[in-house]
């Protein structure tokens, strides 16, 4: 088997699941209470016949479900996402608008959780049973138990209201106007709470899970015969050891990539972040059901794009033994 | 021996963390290495034969410490070494070979990058191009192709070839020292003949002093200068290996070689009685499916195979891996079905009946499995697993539990056996437990499969007299499943080997194992270590020693 | 120094059970201690904290915040408990039909498994309880749907792991009828990771209920831990007491219900003998 073809395989297998999702969204709509163009019309739009009347006719309520179906995939693939009445605008521009935002904030928090998951469990497993190894497993237990959200608070608590160190809300100062590398530093300002709360959990989680594997590796055969070749721990550990232990936690971790964007809605509502996850929340706030299902299709279908990348990611880490296995 | 010891192991004790089943894993031991000999060390497992290998390089597990004594390599104590001074020692002054080749080597690292780090990592610059020192060592541990090798990951080699590649590693320094800690126990006996001689040539070459440690007084006898033999972590005999194998001293010596079946099939009359088993043309392929496009792998592990098996009659099944025995085995019991051809059972066709018209035969065939320690639940109880049979088949539970510890009475195993879990016995003691509960359904067709292959030798030998009183006993039609021609010689009235799925010979033991006609049967008699020993399996009577309690396994 | 880090974790363990043992008998002894009710308005607004009257400080309407906190109790149990039962269940059964069975059914089992696993749970969850409209049947029914793919995972795993053990193989050459190899030779091997697993998952379904309740979903009739961090975010500078104090009672929980899991996980996965092969 070539990469191409692999490639392909999984854009499929990836292609079958995103339809799967809007197969659920569809039912979801369905199974609400209520008509279906009431739901989508949110609590803003019910009001108005002619707009519900209008839905009717857009969704092809008086058709089979079967070309109910068809029409809301074909309506999908066009990007159509639906229309905020609320908002007055069209449910997929309002997304695409805040994608950059979301985008930003959770691809800088799952490296961060990431790297530093990876490093912290290392050095747990590497001195197991010392105190910097208790240390980093209860600081790991203690933030794999606290809820995302009131770690933001309690750092905006902190840091914004005791000390006055981190802004707590928003993307950027008000006060723009500022260009280049002064707006950038501003972002990345704003951007260090947020990013942190919504990795540190997750930081956590592959700390224990870099450990657990770690641990295991170390009593293996091959890693008997490295030493028994005379190698430095240093060596054995970092190539030995920490890559193939390694190999399930980044697996792990491309399932769990999609899952940090539902983190995202809590940390966005929480630090007033400008992104996708703020836009479902003020839309669930106001029952508007047309945005708040079409942000949940296109994150899903996030997910899926995330998983994919690290498929391919670890694809190019181990092209050998990934294809030919 | 003019010349002076290369390694010298003076008092060594090895203490095992408390808790453990003995304070001391090694207590006392004293042996020396000389260079262009090889040292074999003998023992049972709980021996301590590989702690004590562990200890010559400093690899000790974690809880377990070098209490006393000293291990001088060339004068120098090593377990006075702190470690990075041990560490220049590993790889450069002494090699190491383990047991397992299949899980040797780090499986995401290609070979030429595991060989070329110890280049890198050793200290001093040997100023060596890795490239081409490595293609020089793969060369001469007789890999094939040793530049592509290089680039190739390990999953791509065979057992054989892995422990090859451990060889290489292990001398890629070029140490004076090799230790070899059960190097072919894992390997099929014509790829064991190939290594012994790599290991010999390479010890010629390099005059390397050789510890090779091993529970195959067979291979023992094909390679050793000299003898070392442990038990619980003592030495209990020690000489020149011609003396130790002809005039053992050591009432446990002489048990051991006792022990070890002999190569020479006793005579044995035909079985007359009628045939009660009889497979035809039996076929099957594995067939890999990928899941959403990919490609299948096809492997025929049953190629056409005929058998026939008379009441009272045990038939051997001789073969390697690979060769499809295990499948045969699993398809006259019904763990799998043949894609084609018939089974028959009292000229009964068996194998087209569906599941339900089968039940019933379930009870006249048995399987007796090889792996003591996965082959009993863990979590029921030993009389449960006995009596599970005769409960499945309808018999009320007082009378099936009942019979349980009949038949554990049978096997040698006491009545309170029964309510105890399978963790509480040994390895012995777990295949007659596995042997009750086979018999306890009265089967008249039994399937051995290896069913004395993980065991020690010594338990091993009483496992296969407790095999012949069954034979006598219960005249079942035996399938005797395994790849070591010397069981197969004592217990086996027939023998057919078989090879990729195909019987290329079969008859009576004696003839075979006298004139073999196949090539392949020849080469796997001429593969069997110390079959020119005609001191192994002599037939004198055993003696009885007093048996120490039956270690716990840990 | 490791025997101090062992000694850590069975007293781990067992620091996590007293703790769940206090909140269990808070719990049931909520409507004895409390008999108002958490939503009895009982003192003066924005009481601070650490006075004799209301140790924990009174919200902006004057209702006691350890009262909440006890009451929270219930709901947190409640939810969490019930949601992994059902999440468990379901994963059972989709696990246990999918490895032992195989084949086209398991391939079809763990497609839908994997759909489920790839939609963001929390965000799924929010959807699912805002079209059902929010009340403590819905936010358990969509917990217990976002959660059970990985128990069907991991028991799918064990399945087809123990199903070619050789015990099982004896027991289906014995004649063993197929309904009690499963449940007396695969199961009762199956069942230790599950527990280990099912005690994360009521840790996470209290992380899942709060976030849900912090966020407005919550059943309005049932004071939330979640909800009373939710309440108190718009005051956080002058009354830090009301996000504070139900934020520390979710982590002592969690932490303590994840302590269990471990030493569980300990207790029931003997760590195989390594190499002391002598």
């Amino acid at each position: 088997m070539n990469g191409a073809l692999y490639i392909g395989q999984r854009l499929g297998k990836g292609a079958v699941v995103v339809l799967a999702i809007i197969i659920v969204n569809f039912l979801l709509i369905r199974m609400a209470p209520g008509d279906p163009a009431t739901v989508m019309a949110g609590e803003s739009g019910a009001a108005d016949a002619v707009y519900v009347a209008q839905l009717r006719k857009t969704f092809g309520l008086d058709r089979p479900i079967p070309e109910q179906l068809a029409i809301y995939v074909a309506n999908i693939g066009r990007l159509d996402l639906g229309y905020s009445h609320r908002m007055q605008r069209p449910v997929f521009d309002m997304i695409v608008e805040r994608l950059p935002a979301t985008l930003l904030l959770t691809v800088t928090a799952f490296l961060f959780s990431l790297l530093a998951g990876i490093t912290l469990g290392a050095i747990a497993a590497a001195r197991a049973g010392r105190l910097s190894d208790t240390l980093i497993t209860v600081v790991s237990l203690i933030f794999y138990a606290t809820p995302i959200f009131w770690v933001g608070l309690m750092g905006i608590l902190l840091f914004t209201v005791t000390l006055g160190w981190l802004p707590a809300f928003g993307m950027t100062n008000v006060s723009a106007g500022q260009g280049g590398l002064a707006a950038g530093l501003d972002i990345a300002r704003h951007l260090i709470m947020p990013a942190l709360t919504l990795g540190l959990f997750h930081m956590a989680v592959y700390a224990r899970l870099t450990r657990a594997s770690m641990l295991e590796v170390f009593g293996l055969d091959y890693v008997r015969t490295a030493y028994a070749k005379g190698l430095p721990r240093g060596r054995v550990v970092r190539m030995h050891v920490l890559r193939n232990a390694v190999l399930p936690v980044l697996t792990f971790a491309g399932l769990q990539a999609g899952q940090l964007i539902g983190g995202a809605i809590v940390v966005e509502t929480v630090f007033a972040w400008p992104g996708i996850g703020r836009l479902a929340f003020d839309a669930l706030m106001q029952r508007d059901y047309a945005t708040l299902l079409g942000a949940f299709v296109f994150t899903s279908a996030m997910g899926v794009i995330f998983n994919l990348l690290t498929d391919l990611a670890y694809l190019v880490l181990n092209p050998q033994i990934t294809l030919e296995r | 021996m003019s010349d002076t010891p290369i390694l010298r192991i003076a008092g060594l004790s090895v203490a095992l963390p408390p808790g453990a089943d003995r304070a001391h894993a090694v207590h006392e031991l004293s042996l020396d290495l000389h260079p262009n000999r090889t040292l074999c060390v003998v023992g049972e497992s709980g021996s301590g034969k590989s702690l004590a290998a562990l200890a010559v390089m400093g690899l000790l597990p974690p809880e377990v410490r070098a209490v006393a004594g000293t291990i001088e390599l060339e004068g120098q104590n090593l377990l006075a070494l702190p470690e990075r001074a041990m560490r220049r020692i590993r790889g450069r002054r002494i090699g190491m070979v383990f047991q397992s080749p299949m899980t040797g080597l780090n499986p995401v690292m290609r070979i030429g990058d595991q060989i070329a780090e110890q280049f890198r990592f050793n200290g001093r610059d040997l100023g060596v191009d890795p490239r081409r020192r490595g293609i020089e060592l793969l060369d001469s541990v007789g890999l094939p192709e040793p530049a592509k090798l290089l680039d190739t990951y390990p999953f791509r080699l065979s057992g054989g070839q892995r422990q090859r590649v451990m060889i290489a590693m292990a001398l890629a320094l070029e140490p004076s020292v090799l230790i070899a800690d059960e190097p072919t126990t894992a390997l099929d006996v014509t790829t064991q003949v190939q290594i012994l001689k790599l290991l010999r040539e390479l010890q010629e070459r390099h005059r390397l002093a050789v510890m090779f440690i091993t529970h195959d007084f067979g291979v023992v006898s094909e390679i050793a200068d000299e003898i070392a033999v442990m038990r619980h972590g003592e030495l209990v005999e020690h000489g020149a290996a011609s003396r130790v194998l002809e005039h053992p001293v050591h009432p446990y010596t002489k048990q051991l070689l006792a022990a070890v079946p002999s190569l020479e099939p006793p005579p044995r009359a035909p079985v007359k009685a009628p045939i009660v088993l009889q497979a035809q043309a039996l076929q099957k392929t594995y067939r890999s499916r990928d899941r959403l496009f990919g490609r299948h792998r096809e492997v025929a592990a049953l190629r056409n195979v005929d058998l026939a098996i008379r009441r009272g009659e045990v038939l051997g099944l001789i073969g390697e891996s690979g060769s499809g025995k295990t499948t045969l085995g699993r398809v006259i019991v019904r763990l799998l079905q043949a894609d084609s051809g018939s089974i028959t059972i009292d000229g009964t066709e068996v194998s087209q009946l569906p599941r339900r018209q089968y039940r019933p035969y379930r009870k006249r065939v048995q399987m007796i499995f090889q792996d003591p320690f996965s082959s009993l639940n863990p979590r029921r109880t030993v009389g449960q697993i006995v009596a599970e049979g005769l409960l499945a088949h309808g018999m009320p539970a007082a009378q099936a539990h009942a019979r349980a510890r009949e038949f554990l009475r049978i096997v040698k195993l006491s009545e309170q056996a029964a309510e105890r879990y399978p963790h509480e016995f040994s390895g012995g003691q777990r295949q007659r437990i596995g042997i009750a509960r086979a018999l306890a359904l009265e089967p008249d067709i039994l399937v051995a499969d290896e069913p004395v292959s993980a065991l020690d030798v010594s338990v091993q030998a009483e496992v296969l007299e407790l095999f012949e009183e069954i034979r006598v006993r219960l005249q079942p039609a035996m399938l005797f499943i395994t790849h070591d021609l010397r069981v197969a010689a004592q217990i086996c009235d027939r023998v057919a080997i078989m090879r990729r799925g195909e019987i290329v010979e079969e008859g009576p033991t004696a003839a075979i194992f006298a004139t073999p006609r196949h090539a392949y049967t020849q080469e796997l008699l001429a593969a069997v270590p110390g079959k020119s020993q005609p001191v192994l399996g002599h037939s004198a009577p055993r003696p009885v020693l007093p048996i120490v309690a039956e270690i716990e396994p840990t | 120094m490791a025997i101090m880090y062992r000694l850590l974790r069975h007293k781990g363990a067992a620091f996590g059970a007293a703790v769940i043992a206090l909140v269990v008998i808070l719990a049931a002894a909520a409507s004895i201690l409390y008999p108002a009710g958490p939503f009895e308005m009982v003192g003066g607004t924005f009481e601070p904290p650490f006075q004799h009257a209301y140790p924990l400080g009174t919200d902006g309407l004057g209702r006691d915040v350890l009262t909440s906190i006890v009451y929270g109790t219930r709901v947190s149990l409640l939810v969490a408990v019930v949601s992994t039962v059902v999440a468990v269940t379901i994963g059972l059964l989709v696990g246990a039909v999918s490895g032992y069975f195989g084949d086209r059914l398991d391939d079809l089992l763990m497609r839908i498994t994997e759909l489920f696993q790839t939609i963001p749970s929390f965000i799924f969850a929010v959807v699912l309880i805002a079209i059902f409209t929010p009340n403590i049947g819905s936010i358990v029914a969509a917990i217990s749907i976002v959660s059970w793919p990985p128990v069907a995972r991991l028991v799918r795993g064990e399945f087809l792991a123990i199903r070619h053990r050789e015990y099982v193989e004896a027991a289906v050459v014995l004649g063993v009828s197929t309904p009690r190899i499963i449940f007396v030779e695969i199961l009762p091997n199956v069942i230790s990771p599950v527990v280990v697993l099912a005690s994360l998952m009521v840790a996470n379904a209290i992380l899942l209920e709060a976030g849900i309740s912090f966020l407005g979903l919550g059943d309005q009739n049932l004071m939330s831990w979640g909800y009373m961090i939710g309440e108190g975010r718009s005051t956080i500078r002058d009354a830090w007491w009301l996000s504070v104090f139900p934020g520390i009672a979710i982590v002592v929980t969690v932490l303590a219900l994840n302590l269990i899991g471990d030493g569980l996980n300990d207790a029931l996965n003997p760590r195989l003998a390594r190499g002391v092969r002598a």
